[in-house]
């Protein structure tokens, strides 16, 4: 096995480095415009309304002024603030997420105006370790931020989210290693490489799941964002900050997102690689030149909507559950799988047996236990009690405001649908409800 | 060229980009002056006098910090076994099975006596 780096950068000069790393800050900056326009736009469409779409075509240009307006912001330290770290943590914060994106391929080498290079600034064999590396600074930011403040919101979201960061990075690293195990290296290029065959998000979901909740936790987006629940710590460690301060608090959650979907991309979804039916298409033409590029978008928005969906679906947590997630279900899952997996590894490289035959000999123990579970006597439930069988009708106005019936209570027949029924017949006719078409029944044989 | 020259670019690039974002708004942004302004923010009402050592917090924290030192290290000392996984072979695979179970046991022992509870 390689433990080593695949891509060839024996080509490499000064100057296409620092061509590549600029093209790296232009394209995160560009990503995260887009991005946040388009969390604002997914948003609005799962709460049924428009969202941003004045500033340009479809309101593309939303955020690109909000970003010029914080620019021309005034830029204040509050008084109590500790002013030297104060402005060092928004550039710590911004600084640590900018560098993660300097080992993710986005693409296999090619050629450039007779260059011929990989499409990705550098690789390490030990990348992922880099990168939690990284990462893990980033959380200083955050800490420092809260602190240097000197006031008592931002102190208490900065000891949440430094809390927070760190017990979902746990998890995080845990359920990498499996990853590491099956592809038998840390460097990103490598391990897209190992992924030839199929996704590592397909042979290992367990640690794809754990690695999905956490990166959530990781970038304190909803439902986990307790650093900054406005309800209860106005927002966090951002608090104190105006001006380009809090806008690059702002670009760094941003960009740490794409820095964990580009992981997820990297170490699970095949990276560059394209998707399965189209990688069959006459011998892999869509795995070389500037194809891959347009699979490893793809894949990253993919996981980007994961955060919008999320977002849009789920409640935050209370801080006590949030904890106990990170530290009583995804850790003892991610180290069972852990062992599991290394189980498994063991037996198939070391004992000789090949693949079929050790999942074989798991997987029909697994299916016996699981029927007896399924045909073990349950406890029967006591039989609920018999609710009322009529409906029962309530004065709505009985406590002086009007109150809505709950099931098994109707509302006595409205005197204004009498009305309608001798004016109107058609308009009762088409009503469905069983309780409106017997009241008007009545009403018309009263008549 | 050394692989880690490009880090060492990737970084001096963003530290541009981030000391020259905050000197372009420290710059041409506007400066007035308003007591109000420069307080700490507590929803409008006077701030409450900020205790010595920049305020208290639960000592919760501290204890996660405290179980994080503990299970980072393990997960470090995971990695490299990990990458050579085929090479240490079984005795690789003993030595870091025994390994986990030990960290496992503290573990158990800090659940039970609920340390990772949150109140």
């Amino acid at each position: 096995m390689n433990h080593g780096v695949v891509a060839d950068f024996s080509q490499e000069t000064w100057w296409i480095s620092v061509i590549k790393a600029v093209a790296i800050l232009v394209f995160l900056l560009l990503s995260v415009l887009i991005a946040i326009w388009a969390e604002r736009r997914v948003l609005a469409r799962m709460q049924i309304r428009p969202g941003p779409n004045v500033h340009g075509p479809f309101g593309l240009l939303q955020s690109l002024a909000d970003a010029m307006k914080l620019l021309l912001k005034e830029d204040l330290t509050v008084k109590a603030a500790d002013k030297f770290v104060y402005v060092l943590a928004p550039l710590i914060t911004v600084f640590a997420s900018l560098l993660v994106f300097a080992v993710i391929p986005f693409g296999p080498e090619v050629s450039v105006f007779g260059v011929v290079t990989p499409l990705q600034l550098t690789d390490l064999p030990v990348s992922v370790l880099y990168i939690l590396a990284v990462t893990s600074f980033g959380v200083y930011g955050i800490m420092l931020g809260g602190w240097a403040s000197g006031s008592t919101y931002p102190l208490l979201g900065s000891v949440r989210g430094t809390a927070q960061v760190i017990s979902y990075e746990l998890a995080m690293g845990l359920s990498l290693v499996s990853v590491f195990i099956v592809s038998g290296s840390m460097s990103t290029s490598a391990i897209v490489e190992s992924q030839q065959g199929f996704w590592w998000a397909v042979a290992l979901l367990p640690a794809f799941a754990v690695y999905l909740v956490s990166m959530v936790g990781e970038t304190n987006r909803l439902p986990f964002d307790l650093p900054e629940a406005e309800g209860e710590l106005v927002a966090g460690h951002m608090t104190e900050y105006s001006s380009m301060k809090f806008a690059w608090f702002f670009l760094a959650e941003y960009i740490n997102m794409f820095n964990v979907a580009a992981v997820a991309t990297t170490l699970f979804l095949g990276g560059w690689r394209a998707p399965w039916p189209i990688s069959a298409i006459n011998d892999g033409m869509f795995n070389e030149g500037w194809w891959p590029v347009l699979w490893f978008l793809a894949k990253l928005w993919l996981v980007m909507f994961f955060f919008f969906w999320l977002r849009g679906t789920l409640l935050r947590f209370r801080y006590d559950q949030f904890m106990n997630i990170g530290w009583k279900v995804l850790i003892p899952i991610a180290l069972v799988w852990l062992v599991a997996v290394a189980g498994v590894q063991a037996v198939r490289q070391f004992a000789d047996v090949d693949l079929r035959t050790t999942l074989m000999w798991i997987g029909i123990p697994l299916v016996v236990v699981l029927a007896l579970l399924l045909l073990w006597p349950e406890k029967k439930a006591p039989p609920e009690a018999a609710g009322p069988s009529e409906p029962e009708e309530i004065d709505a106005f009985a406590e002086g405001f009007p109150v809505p019936p709950l099931p098994g209570q109707v509302l006595p027949p409205s005197p204004r649908r009498a009305v309608l029924s001798v004016t109107a017949p058609a308009a009762t006719a088409t009503t469905t409800t069983p309780t409106a078409t017997t009241t008007s029944d009545e009403e018309a044989s009263d008549g | 060229m050394n692989p880690y020259v490009p880090i060492l670019i990737m970084m001096g690039v963003a530290a541009v980009m981030a000391i020259a974002g905050l000197a372009t708004s420290a710059i041409i942004g506007p400066k007035t002056y308003n007591r109000a302004k420069l307080e700490a923010y507590e929803c409008g009402i006077m701030p409450t006098p900020h205790a010595l050592g920049k305020g208290r917090f639960n000592i919760k924290y501290y204890l996660v910090a405290m179980t994080f030192i503990v299970f980072d290290i393990e997960v470090v000392f995971l990695y490299p076994w990990a990458v050579a996984f085929s090479d240490l072979a079984v005795f690789g695979l003993v030595a870091m099975l025994g390994f986990i179970a030990l960290i496992t046991v503290p573990y158990i022992y800090e659940w039970r006596r609920g340390a990772l509870d949150w109140d």
